[in-house]
């Protein structure tokens, strides 16, 4: 198992945000976190991350990661596309997919990345000397999304990716995720409101609610009860 | 018109050491948001320890590397011993902090050089250039020193992974950490770079106001006030700033009767206030919204 994730706890200061969480995601496979706004779920990915002050297990490639630094963990294979996306708005395309690979030392491999990066995304390469501040919104995307995969991630974060995007955009967002998890084998966790999305590409799904983990099931058992979707997931 | 004329170009020869402060100033406030008040005091002691070289019997090129070498690593130390640990401490702790190091800087230059005025050599010699007085060696090798440096340091930051790595690591701390750079070193290096840049400027001032443990009081001031001016969070207008304010004190200095030489600093001061209500952003500085 690629990632194991036993009884975690996060904490921001003296208020507890996560209860016991526990899942996993193995090589490969896409797996999705739901649940409403509040629910924790971008703290989990924030745990993972070494950002927020956690107890409890976490587990990468074997190697328990908890409570090691931020870049630490990055340079383990673990790219997060944030909250916000995190991209470096001042900085040119080209430099933002230059610092995704900033862990690598082959030059001749990150020029090659790029180029194929750039037949995934076109926009982005028009747009290669460009402030990405200037960059619409789903632009700013994919260049989060493909500055994230800069670093040949073994898992691959991603929050919210939806989030603020045109419903054309998003599903060509979607449908280049899926393409990248079947072409590269990345595994992906996506935090998501727009869930029935998110059951589609993921083969399974979490259920978090007021910090803890209250479903646990195969998307397509998910996606079907019409109950859950109700009550959980709005549509 | 041919006083103006020298005028501008003595003010651009100190504006070149003013502009290496605001240099060494905007690295390091890029890097943990604080103005390096002991910046001087640092710079004095760089001079001091090339001076120590040369008096060994060392020449001047060699003494010149020591002390640049060391500085940087005094840079990289001072960062990780004094205010790595207290990096997320408030203000004023900061504060503290910088007054502590300029005192220990200056007391124990004071302690091992002592206080009497120490002349300190030029490389380029005194005689004037083009026969008319206009420039001397030392002044335009001053200007072309700093001008050297802002190219390799221009260089550094556009054309290097290491200085993409920097620039990354002080405009987004949290998103630098998540594609794997080590912010905390990134912060040490610009100290030891600020430190570094900071010791040219000491000894390349040094012949002009006279080696001893105050020397760069004045200096430094200038040097925020070339900050302020140009924006704290531009590296280019800090120097721009600098270069500006030497002109502008020269000028003042010659040409407004009864600011003269006793006055002169007043007018680094008043640029500061008058910038800061203003334009608080500086001339190529820019608004930092933050979220709260």
């Amino acid at each position: 198992m690629m990632l194991e994730v036993d009884g975690l706890d996060a904490f921001y200061g003296q208020n507890q945000a996560l209860y016991r969480v526990a899942f996993r995601v193995d090589e490969g496979q896409v797996r999705t976190l739901l649940g409403a706004n509040g629910a924790g779920k971008t703290t989990v990915l924030r745990s993972l991350c070494g950002m927020v002050r956690t107890g409890g297990d976490i587990r990468f490639g074997g190697k328990r990661i908890s409570g090691w630094a931020t870049e630490d963990i990055v340079r383990l294979g673990v790219a997060h596309v944030p909250e916000g996306r995190g991209t470096f708005l001042r900085m040119t395309v080209e430099e933002n997919l230059q610092l995704g690979a900033m862990t690598r030392r082959d030059r001749a491999g990150i020029t090659a990345d790029i180029e194929r990066l750039y037949g995934n995304f076109p926009r982005l390469k028009e747009r290669r000397t460009q402030q990405a501040g200037t960059l619409s919104g789903g632009e700013q995307q994919m260049l989060a999304v493909g500055r994230a995969l800069m670093l040949r991630p073994r898992l691959l974060l991603l929050d919210e990716p939806s989030f603020g995007l045109a419903p054309l955009i998003v599903e060509e967002l979607f449908a280049i995720l899926r393409r990248i998890n079947a072409e590269t084998g990345v595994a992906m966790l996506i935090v998501e409101q727009n869930a029935a999305l998110a059951l589609e590409l993921a083969e399974h799904a979490y259920l978090l609610e007021t910090g803890r983990i209250v479903m646990d099931a195969p998307a397509a058992v998910i996606g079907a009860d019409e109950s859950i979707r109700r009550s959980y997931l709005g549509y | 018109m041919e006083l103006l004329l020298q005028q501008v170009m003595a003010g651009l020869a100190t504006g070149a050491i003013y502009a290496c402060m605001a240099l060494s100033v905007v690295m390091i406030y890029q890097a943990i948001d604080h103005l390096n008040f002991a910046q001087g005091e640092m710079a004095m002691f760089s001079t001091f320890i090339a001076w120590q070289a040369m008096a060994w019997g060392l020449p001047y090129w060699l003494a010149f590397i020591i002390s640049v070498v060391l500085s940087f690593i005094g840079g990289v130390l001072i960062e990780r011993v004094l205010f790595r640990p207290i990096h997320n401490a408030p203000v004023l702790s900061n504060l503290v902090a910088f007054i502590a190091l300029f005192s220990i800087l200056n007391s124990s230059a004071g302690y091992i050089w002592d206080f009497t005025i120490k002349e300190f050599p030029t490389p380029f010699g005194t005689k004037p250039l083009f026969g008319r007085g206009l420039i001397d060696a030392h002044e335009a090798g001053m200007i072309g020193v700093t001008l050297v440096l802002l190219g390799l340091l221009y260089v550094f930051f556009r054309g290097t992974r290491l200085g993409l790595a920097m620039r990354a690591a002080a405009a987004n701390p949290e998103s630098a950490r998540l594609v794997g750079i080590r912010v905390g070193w990134m912060t040490a290096l610009g100290w030891g770079m600020a430190a570094a840049i900071g010791a040219v400027a000491g000894m390349l001032i040094a012949p002009v106001v006279f080696l001893e443990p105050n020397m760069m009081l004045g200096v430094l001031l200038y040097g925020f006030a070339g900050a302020v001016l140009g924006g704290l969070a531009s590296p280019g207008g800090a120097v721009a700033g600098g270069f500006a304010v030497g002109i502008i004190e020269n000028l003042a200095g010659t040409f407004i009767p009864y600011v003269g030489r006793e006055l002169k600093l007043t007018i680094a001061l008043i640029l500061i206030v008058a910038v800061l209500m203003i334009r608080p952003s500086g001339i190529f500085g820019r608004r930092v919204v933050s979220r709260v």
